[in-house]
């Protein structure tokens, strides 16, 4: 991994201790795409053992725990430990160069945001070593409380989450500041790249949607651990509690999800389009809409429960409101496209088939958002197929886009355009064939989160045709990683602008110097470079002042590793939390003390 | 049998057209295989007597229809034909309307439906259509247009009025499917157990488990509760489900609309552990005349001709520990009530046929059928208390609870 | 610091809004805060009633159920006495504020020194009262009420133990040779917006656990 890490950033420090030490956050986006990335192929397996499962009626390849394990894990993985550090990878890398910044606002913190991570996802993912929660990633009370679940798994679920969320916690408030407060003379809001616009609006959710997650984890590990009943119903205590909190925390997290992919789709699309985009307005506007919908619509999560007639009526129009911004975004991608000269690289298929699928996704969330048609849909194959399209057809294509857009930046090499072909048609076929006939098995009745079916429900052949669908987007990301190595080998051609971006991280050398840019410019539209290519404005002069950069730091990892043992020691023995404890203050002290000049 | 190979190679177009002729005619196995399939369906359901099921005209289009299309190359509709024919012919499939809630769903469903068909295609012919329109060509310019607001306003009125189009219906549907059941409602609780379903009739003095009998036509008011965690209540071609929470009473009321021989399908579907994709149970409608006998005969105590000898074999066993025989002392509640166990078509909560040879298995060592059953072992062989010789008296015992 | 802008560490000096980022980040951390104090009053309030209804004591207020009449626990009188010593405490945080903004060492010094001591008085409060409570029979387990009222007092308390140590290692930190360095005013300035905030959160807190019946 050093290796490819290392062509990619180009860095002028080397070895395994400069990592481990850096602060410079296109390494720190590195860090976090390639860690994203395993964890998006590690996922993948899960998956594929599950289709294996339920290739066949009564399969017999897994048996029904180790099933809960694995559709719990599949889904915390790809939503915490892929997609969200993928995201995370693009804005590390990219928010800055955007912004025509030399950093974030917090470089350490930066570095602290990763370690930790990296420590939550460990306790999570170590888990299977003991016993991996299967209790689902909703992980519904009571099903999750003692009575039930005696093992750790819960535990780990638990402690893995509180870790992960401090470390997105950190980030978002790191980035949130970097956006407010770190932008290139002349760059108003108004003008920043919609990736930006969305970092920041995911910020805003992360930093609103995780507290009460932290909370509700807190009372399922107080009720697990010193015998409290906040979801333990005989004991007076609210099961449906858990689910108001989880869904007020899970409904925005699905826009965190979403919401980069967006904003990677609305960078590519006018590039390669050549004009800009269409509605940079709309665009921005519906984005705020949909996170400020995503605090009133958590309930649809819910409609099954028992509510009454008034609050279902009240969450159905307002999860239908949200098809409308969303609505609006469609339109104005398209209309993006009209008029253009478009180009079509692998990063513009991606993003195209992005409309579509993502649609597809938007289009099957409405229909349930309808409490009488989602008392058919809620628990089937149906919102399985629903999510898919959403988070598969629409984050995982976004982030395709975005890895084959930026990957000349970040390497300063191109991926082959031929293998790209192949792995886009392969990825986009294995997938439709995946979770299309996800819906026709929800209306014929399947239920969800099932390890085995019965012969004789006329579900067979969809389930058959899904698995191979799933075994073919598997070969394509074979495809992909055959190109993604054989790529960072060979010699770097990418010039600053290959593509005739119109954003700021075109305007500095591919891969980026250290310090970004030699010479901060100053924004006068919205699509800057092409601003100044119309207007003959040349590049900002380089003045050959001294440029400051931050030293790296052994601190944030330190930190970091003292409060992944805080939540070790949670599973296992106080004393190894108490140690944790003090390592973490010691961390704090020394970073307050260190040097930053 | 099921016979995945054939169905790896299909191609979608090629299969639905097959599936539409119902014909099967050269070339693939797997039309034969499909088409063959269809047509056990068909027969099988035709003995049964079910009115209509396959033939529905509503989802067969004519002949011509099928034809135009596969002229006119359409895959994506070929595709949604093909959910018509392999999905909604499913024993549990939402889109048969055999309950008076179901039919309701389906009020707001088919106006969604259409919504959704047309939104569907509306985009993705854009989506290509701009796509192929607009590719570089030498001399090409593209149009710098940074925006319309005629556009923006067009584009925003659009989806909302697809919502309220939605709404209307969806908000109607909802509140109709709330309303009061009528008095004469019959009653029955509708209780969760990790992994099995029990049905109390207080009105008429009857617990029974895993098989549900009501009668045509008739109002059920059903009380959703659970024991320890979340399940949900869900025949899907009855009704949608409704959740049963613990310390909770949820409610729904629907009626049957049909009776017929064959039990309709159910199955818990909120995630409750180990052997949650085995808490299936049936639902038998029947004609009022035919529901009045099987409550009578259900409310009675356990019947009269059973083996004494059988019996206090029964009872020597742990078995009353956990289940309740009335007229006996058993009495337990953890488990299914045994007093008409005879009478019931499956056991396990629908996993296994009620024969002898099923039961066997199912007590001598529950979980390896089951996983997770809370039914410890019986037999010997298992680490139970039970020979096989007890286990045989037991289970000629429960056969005759009729 | 006279070289170029956007340089990106901890004080950087030119900002788009400017607003220190280090201020603006405690601002927008405290946001969340709300939230996570927001969520476990919710809580508090979903399950009040229920705890009565239910019947199994202790009460926090006095009730009479069955007609038996059970004694509040809650002891307003000595509440409100620790309230007005963490109230107090912000008075000696403003003053420590003062000082580092106005290069009187002195008077931070002693301002933090004074902060430190009525939030360890407070603590000292809660400690007695959740003791107090432990003797009469209230603990996690007995009923919701014991389980949301030592949460999110806990959880409380826990923020002002979390306060005290940032404030005594910035007094440590300040007794060096060159003390808090450059930017005296906007470190201590930062933490009094910490200990503001978890003040308000008491008021808060207190209101709707003891004032309101």
């Amino acid at each position: 991994m050093a290796t490819v890490a290392g062509t990619l950033a180009q860095p002028t420090h080397t070895g395994v201790w400069s990592w481990i030490t850096t602060v410079d956050h296109k390494r720190i986006g590195v860090l976090y795409g390639v860690s994203g990335f395993s964890f998006f192929l590690w996922g993948g397996l899960l998956a594929l053992l599950m289709r294996t499962q339920l290739a066949v009626p009564n399969g017999t390849v897994i048996e029904s725990d180790r099933f809960s394990q694995l559709f719990t894990m599949h889904a915390l993985t790809m939503i915490f430990l892929a997609i969200m550090p993928m995201g995370a990878g693009f804005f590390n890398y990219m928010i800055p160069l955007m912004i025509g910044a030399r950093d974030v606002a917090f470089p350490r913190l930066n570095a602290l945001s990763y370690w930790t991570f990296l420590g939550g996802a460990s306790i999570l993912s170590l888990s299977f070593f003991f016993e991996a929660p299967g209790g689902g990633w909703f992980n519904y009370a009571p099903l999750s409380e003692r009575p039930y679940s005696d093992g750790s798994g819960i535990d780990f679920y638990v402690v893995g989450l509180l870790t992960l969320g401090l470390s997105s916690l950190m980030a978002a408030l790191n980035f949130a500041v970097t956006i407010i407060n770190l932008r290139a003379p002349g760059m108003t809001m108004m003008r920043m790249p919609v990736f930006v616009w969305m970092t920041f609006v995911i910020s805003v959710l992360l930093i609103l949607a995780l507290p009460p997650l932290t909370v509700g984890l807190i009372q399922l590990l107080f009720d697990r651990q010193f015998g409290t009943h906040f979801f333990i119903a005989t004991e007076g205590g609210d099961p449906l509690l858990w689910q108001h909190i989880f869904w007020v925390f899970g409904h925005p997290e699905v826009y965190i999800l979403i919401l980069p992919a967006m904003g990677i789709v609305s960078e590519v699309l006018p590039t390669f389009s050549r004009k800009p985009l269409f509605g940079y307005p709309a665009v921005v506007f519906s984005g705020i809409a949909i996170a400020v919908l995503s605090w009133v619509v958590w309930s649809h999560h819910m409609f099954t429960t028992g509510m009454g007639s008034v609050p279902r009526a009240v969450f159905a129009v307002n999860t239908m409101i949200i098809g409308v911004p969303t609505g609006i975004k469609v339109f104005n991608w398209l209309a993006t496209l009209y008029g253009g000269s478009i180009r079509f690289t692998t990063a513009m298929y991606f993003a195209v088939a992005f409309i579509a699928t993502f649609t597809i996704g938007g289009i099957s969330g409405v229909m349930h958002a309808s409490p009488p048609v989602d008392s058919q849909h809620q628990d089937t194959y149906f919102v399985v197929a629903h999510l898919h399209y959403v988070l598969f057809g629409g984050a995982i294509m976004g982030i395709f886009a975005g890895i084959y857009y930026w990957f000349p930046k970040m390497t300063g090499r191109f991926l082959s355009e031929a293998l790209g072909r192949w792995h886009f048609w392969l990825l986009f076929i294995g997938m439709n064939m995946t979770f299309f006939p996800m819906h026709f098995l929800g209306i014929a009745g399947m239920p969800r989160r099932i390890y085995t079916y019965d012969d004789g429900l006329d579900w067979g052949f969809w389930n058959m045709f899904a698995t191979i669908g799933s075994y073919v987007i598997a070969v394509s990301l074979l495809i992909f990683l055959v190109n993604f190595f054989r790529s960072v080998r060979q010699e770097p051609t990418a010039e600053a602008n290959p593509w005739n971006a119109p954003t700021l991280e075109w305007g500095t050398s591919s891969p980026p110097p250290e310090h970004d840019f030699d010479a901060i410019y100053t924004v006068r539209a919205r699509d800057p470079l092409w601003y100044d290519r119309d207007h003959g404005i040349a590049p900002p002069e380089v003045t050959g002042e001294h440029i400051h950069m931050p030293p790296p730091s052994y601190y944030p990892i330190l930190i970091a590793i003292g409060i992944t043992l805080l939540g070790v020691g949670a599973l296992s023995h106080l004393a190894v939390s108490a140690l944790g404890g003090v390592i973490a203050y010691y961390g704090v002290w020394g970073w307050a003390l260190e040097p930053t000049d | 049998m099921y016979d995945a190979a054939p169905f790896a190679a299909a191609a979608p177009r090629r299969l639905t057209v097959g599936v539409a002729d119902g014909t099967g005619t050269g070339g693939w196995d797997w039309r034969a295989s499909v088409a063959a399939r269809v047509g056990t369906v068909a027969g099988a359901w035709e003995g049964t007597g079910v009115r209509a099921r396959v033939a529905a005209p509503r989802r067969t289009p004519g002949r011509p229809r099928i034809r135009a299309l596969r002229r006119g190359l359409v895959p994506l509709a070929l595709v949604v034909l093909a959910v018509a024919l392999l999905g909604c012919d499913a024993p549990m499939s939402t889109s048969e309307i055999e309950g008076s809630w179901n039919k309701e769903v389906w009020k707001p469903y088919w106006v969604i439906i259409w919504l959704a068909g047309i939104v569907f295609v509306a985009i993705m012919a854009a989506t290509i259509v701009l796509s192929l329109m607009y590719r570089e060509r030498p001399g090409r310019e593209a149009r710098q247009i940074h925006g319309n607001t005629k556009f923006e306003v067009v584009w925003t009125i659009i989806p909302v009025v697809i919502v309220l189009v939605m709404m209307v219906p969806t908000l109607d549907s909802l509140f109709k499917l709330d309303e009061e059941p009528p008095a004469d409602a019959l009653k029955v609780e509708v209780i969760g157990h990790q992994w099995w379903f029990e049905f109390r009739y207080p009105e008429l003095d009857i617990v029974t488990a895993n098989e549900l009998h009501i009668p045509e036509g008739r109002v059920v008011d059903y009380a959703l509760r659970s024991v320890d965690v979340i399940h949900s209540f869900w025949v899907p071609q009855l009704a949608g489900k409704v959740d049963m929470v613990p310390g909770r009473d949820n409610r729904m009321a629907f009626s049957a609309l049909n009776a017929r021989p064959e039990p309709y399908l159910g199955q818990c579907v909120e995630f409750c552990g180990t052997s949650h994709a085995n808490m299936r149970f049936r639902v038998f409608v029947h004609t009022a005349e035919d529901f009045e006998r099987w409550a009578r005969e259900q409310a009675a105590p356990r019947v009269s001709s059973v083996s004494r000898t059988a019996e206090e074999a029964f009872l020597a066993a742990p078995c009353l520990g956990c289940h309740t025989v009335r007229g006996t002392n058993a009495a337990g509640i953890a488990g299914p009530n045994l007093t008409h166990v005879g009478s019931r078509t499956t056991i396990g909560s629908g996993m296994l046929e009620n024969t002898p040879a099923e039961l066997r298995r199912w007590i001598a060592n529950s979980s390896a059928v089951k996983p997770g059953s809370k039914m410890p072992p019986m037999a010997q062989s298992a680490g139970g208390t039970l020979t096989d010789e007890q286990i045989d008296v037991i289970i000629g015992y429960l056969q005759s609870l009729k | 610091m006279a070289h170029a802008p956007a340089v990106a560490h901890g004080g950087g000096h030119t900002t788009s809004t400017g607003t220190e980022n280090r201020k603006l980040l405690m601002w927008i951390f405290l946001g969340s805060e709300c939230l996570f104090f927001g969520s476990l009053i919710a809580t508090y309030l979903v399950f009040k009633h229920q705890v009565i209804e239910r019947g199994i004591g202790p009460f926090p207020v006095d009730v009479t159920i069955d007609g038996v009449s059970h004694h509040g626990i809650l002891d307003i009188p000595l509440t409100s006495t620790s309230t007005f010593v963490l109230l107090m405490s912000s008075v000696t945080m403003v003053l420590a504020v003062y000082g580092a903004q106005h290069a009187r060492m002195k008077m931070m010094k002693l301002g933090l020194l004074a902060t430190m001591v009525l939030g360890l008085t407070f603590l000292g409060f809660q400690v007695y009262e959740f003791r107090t409570f432990g003797h009469e029979g209230l603990n996690l387990t007995t009923n919701l009420f014991g389980a949301t009222f030592f949460v999110l007092t806990g959880f409380h308390g826990t923020h002002v133990g979390v306060g005290v140590l940032y404030l005594g290692s910035m007094l440590a930190a300040s007794f060096r040779r060159n003390g808090l360095g450059r930017d005296t005013g906007a470190h201590v300035e930062i933490a009094g917006l910490y200990w503001h905030f978890v003040d308000i959160v008491w008021i808060v807190i207190f209101t709707v656990l003891y004032l309101i019946p």
